[in-house]
């Protein structure tokens, strides 16, 4: 019997974790920990704002506040949201990725391009295409149909990638077992996507909660735009506070959802070796149904939001393109992203590198603190963020710094991502190689790991910096007074229903967008070893 | 009786031709070896057997039926064919029960009787029924694929390349059991190996692909002794082969004079031997050699065979001959030593 197998006091259990750290000697693992340990506390920040003014608004408040029918109104048509456009969003995306990745298709190739490049409009811009084209489109239906056509490539990249990495063995011998083509596909294939739409569908579905542009130009009211509405009518209020828990709720409970409905499984190749390069299926009868789906979809998330800008463009001339004004915007953006994209990857860097070295108990559950402040909406970030300065630090109120931490806050997880994969590609013996050379461990992990990490590095970056050029909530309720970037410009000119001033900056969004969605799509395609 | 007929099957990718007409029959209740070097168009000729590839030309019958050929081509899930892959090819998201019972009806009375007869069929533990691929050696994932296999209790069996992922112990273990099973189940069986000892050893029926085509179809033993040709002496295991000139029924070579089988023409020709038929005799000092003989000029230890380097010269030749012989036991000759060199049995003389 011994007394000590459990951590009476939580000193104890510091004391063992730090130990722990230095355990592995030699290596800065202890103050790669500390600095990973204060990020992770940072995005913390959010999610104890939300329970700090709950507590404070107390519980009579906070539930006249929360149990009401406007509350229950936007609970139902997110829930409305969700449960229409996943499952088409879902079954599309699988339809595209099957007919392009594993059919005769003729230009497959093409197509799979096509399925990405939606990618590069941002969802608020997708809407204004929409509104532009059909003024009348409103409510759960536009809400769907847009949304549907903004974020399915989110799915189908996952999917695709899967679906190439997928060993044709496991489909033959289901053949070999008597069953047909159709059933194949059902009981031996989808199973084993099942990853890919799991985490597919949870980064939709956070997106549908987070996203606000998009559904405030549709007109559907959801949680992102009732807080904003709440916020610039109230500023702070303790009603958008409280909407905000509940988007925040939401947020877990879809995490949630997702790990329950991924299991615990692992759906690795089993087995040694190169799997053999799939065939691909002949489509016969079906080619025709096959390609016009294809075309219908690109025509409807490339295709309009073409036509439109390119119609507003038109209409508008030569003088919508005010050089002061979009160039403005222009350069103010670029410098955003740029500058933010670097914090977010030198803030991810602890975690990555740790999480890759000296995987553990505690790198796990500072990773996902990580991983889960990039999953709340931008308007709860934005929120937490104008309360705490407001009220405890005033002079960072509307400030860069203030701004900047947002962004970090929201992009950490995209961040982390490249970073990871790179580094783990590096060898640790470098890093040994480096110090016996009488290299200080700093010295060893920046010459070495980092240098071969670099396009990672530069990866990570630019997946922040495009995330940063398209973000519109945070930016709004946060950007110093003065700051215009292409996006708040943008919505700006589109709440004044100026739609034809707006073109040139959504086609400027599209354009710094393009680079960064074809980088994905070699990235996801490289991946795979195609 | 002629179970599967395989008649002129060709196949080419583009300008590549993986297959080039080839005709082989194979007998009920046989297990066949099909062996060659990679990129011989072993493993596309099973995928054509199983229904995954479409021959170009050529037919393919079984037990009376046509499989492809002739304006006919029948789907893989409805050949009735069972194959098991280099690694098993088992579906990741099931467990071994339901790996096994994938291709059983989901209700049928008996199931999960029958999925436990096949795990005792193929040796494995009960208790394994609820595991995840993931969590099998790779012998006992090979066991499932075989169980899943023979589930529905199919005409022919293919193996292709099922033992070469697995170390060398549990592959001669995993071989023989598989034999064991398909003989008790009195399955067909078609094995696709690029290890000659494995194809010799499972089958009664050995054919040599190389490049496309099928250059030697026989049991293993006529095989082994009897090979049409060099790269099919050498490749179904170690082999001497000397020039020669034959007359009146013996061949004279480097060893002497040997005993060749009956009815060969007189001329030029190669021999050919394998090591086994070779004894090495040291003399002893003083003693005279009856025979040719030779001096060992390098001994390779490797524990119980040993490959004993012996040079043989010749007044004839400017040149000394080199013969590698495989050497059993304990008699091992030193470096240095002075061997006789007897030949058992007849030497086969290599057809033109």
């Amino acid at each position: 019997m011994s007394a000590t197998a459990f951590p009476a006091e939580p000193a104890s259990a510091l004391r063992r974790l730090i130990i722990a750290a230095k355990g592995r000697s030699r290596v800065p693992y202890l103050w790669v920990t500390i600095v990973a340990a204060f990020v992770s506390l940072i995005s913390l920040v959010p999610l104890g704002f939300i329970a700090w003014i709950s507590v404070q608004t107390g519980w009579e408040t906070a539930s006249k506040l929360i149990f009401r029918g406007r509350v229950g109104e936007l609970l139902i048509n997110t829930a409305l949201l969700e449960l229409c456009t996943l499952p088409i969003t879902i079954a599309l995306s699988v339809a595209l990725a099957w007919l392009t990745e594993r059919t005769d298709l003729p230009g497959a190739r093409l197509w799979s391009m096509l399925a990405v490049a939606p990618l590069a409009v941002p969802a608020f811009v997708h809407s204004y295409a929409w509104i532009s084209l059909v003024p009348g489109l409103h409510g759960l239906t536009g809400g769907v149909l847009v949304s549907v056509l903004a974020y399915f490539p989110f799915l189908y990249l996952p999917v695709a990638a899967q679906l190439r990495r997928l060993d044709p063995a496991i489909e033959d011998a289901a053949a070999s077992l008597g069953l047909n083509a159709w059933q194949v596909f059902f009981r031996a294939v989808l199973p084993q996507l099942r990853l890919a739409i799991c985490g597919g569908s949870l980064l939709v579905g956070l997106h549908l909660l987070a996203e606000y542009g998009l559904y405030v130009m549709i007109r559907f009211d959801t949680f992102s735009t009732a807080i904003v509405d709440q916020f610039q009518s109230a500023f702070n209020g303790p009603a958008a506070n409280m909407l905000a828990g509940v988007l925040v709720s939401c947020c877990l409970l879809l995490l949630v959802i997702e790990a329950v409905a991924r299991g615990g499984e692992r759906y690795a190749r089993v087995g040694s070796g190169a799997a053999r390069p799939a065939d691909r299926r002949r489509l016969g009868r079906m080619l025709i149904p096959a390609l016009a789906l294809n075309v219908l979809t690109a025509a409807l998330a490339i295709g309009v939001p073409f036509v439109t800008l390119t119609r507003w463009l038109y209409i508008g001339g030569s003088e919508i393109w005010r050089i002061d004004l979009v160039g403005g915007a222009f350069a103010q953006t670029v410098v955003l992203a740029i500058a933010g994209g670097v914090l977010a990857t030198i803030a991810a860097a602890p975690m990555a590198w740790l999480s890759v070295r000296a995987p553990g108990r505690l790198q796990r559950v500072l990773e996902a603190c990580h991983y889960y402040v990039g999953s709340l909406p931008g308007v709860v970030v934005a929120l937490a963020l104008v309360t705490i300065t407001v009220r405890l630090v005033l002079p960072l109120y509307q400030t860069f710094a203030t701004l900047f931490l947002a962004y970090i806050m929201l992009f950490l997880p995209r961040a982390m991502v490249g970073l990871r994969t790179s580094i783990a590609q590096a060898p640790v013996e470098l890093e040994r190689a480096a110090m016996a050379l009488g290299r200080t461990p700093f010295q060893a992990v920046r010459q070495t790991t980092m240098r071969l990490a670099a396009p990672g590095i530069a990866a990570s970056t630019a997946l922040v910096a495009l995330g940063i050029t398209n973000e519109l909530t945070a930016t709004l309720m946060l950007s110093p007074t003065g700051v215009e970037t292409l996006a708040t410009k943008f919505w700006s000119l589109t709440s004044e229903i100026d739609y034809v001033a707006a073109a040139p900056y959504a086609v400027m969004m599209v354009l710094l967008s393009l680079p960064l969605t074809f980088l994905l799509y070699v990235q996801s395609r490289r991946a795979t070893g195609q | 009786m002629t179970f599967l007929t395989l008649d002129a099957i060709s196949k080419s990718y583009g300008p590549t031709v993986a297959l080039d007409a080839i005709g082989m029959s194979i007998a009920s209740g046989g297990r066949t070896a099909i062996v060659g070097p990679s990129g011989s168009g072993k493993t596309t000729l099973l995928r054509i057997i199983a229904g995954f590839e479409t021959p170009d030309s050529g037919s393919l019958v079984l037990d009376g039926k046509t499989l492809a050929g002739k304006g006919v081509l029948v789907p893989a899930h409805r050949r009735g064919i069972g194959i098991v892959s280099q690694d098993g090819a088992l579906f990741p998201h099931l467990t071994v029960a339901d790996n096994i019972g994938f291709g059983l009806p989901k209700n049928a009375p008996g199931r999960s009787q029958r999925i436990a007869e096949l795990m005792e069929m193929v040796e494995l533990d009960g208790v394994m029924a609820t595991r995840r691929p993931h969590q099998l050696s790779g012998g006992q994932q090979q066991r499932v694929a075989l169980a899943r296999a023979l589930a529905l209790k199919p005409r022919l069996m293919l193996l292709d390349e099922p033992f070469s992922a697995l170390d060398t112990g549990l592959r001669d273990t995993l071989r023989r059991a598989v034999a064991r099973v398909l003989r008790a189940a009195g399955t067909t069986a078609i094995l696709v190996t690029h290890d000659q000892a494995e194809a010799l050893s499972f089958a009664d029926q050995v054919a040599v692909l190389r490049q496309g085509r099928l250059v030697q179809f026989g049991s293993p033993r006529a095989l082994y002794g009897k090979p049409k040709d060099r790269e099919t002496a050498t490749f179904l295991g170690e082999a001497i082969l000397l020039d020669a000139s034959i007359a009146s029924g013996r061949a004279q070579c480097a060893l002497g004079s040997l005993v060749v089988e009956a009815g060969i023409k007189a001329g030029k020709a190669t021999v050919m031997l394998r090591p086994e038929q070779i004894r090495l005799k040291t003399a002893l000092a003083g003693t005279k050699i009856e025979g040719p003989f030779g001096r060992v000029d390098d001994v390779e230890f490797g524990g119980g065979n040993c490959m004993v380097l012996v040079r043989i010269d010749r007044s004839d030749r400017a040149m000394p001959d080199f013969l590698s012989i495989k050497c059993v036991g304990a008699d091992i000759p030193e470096p240095g030593d002075l061997v006789g060199i007897s030949v058992h049995g007849t030497v086969h003389v290599l057809p033109e």
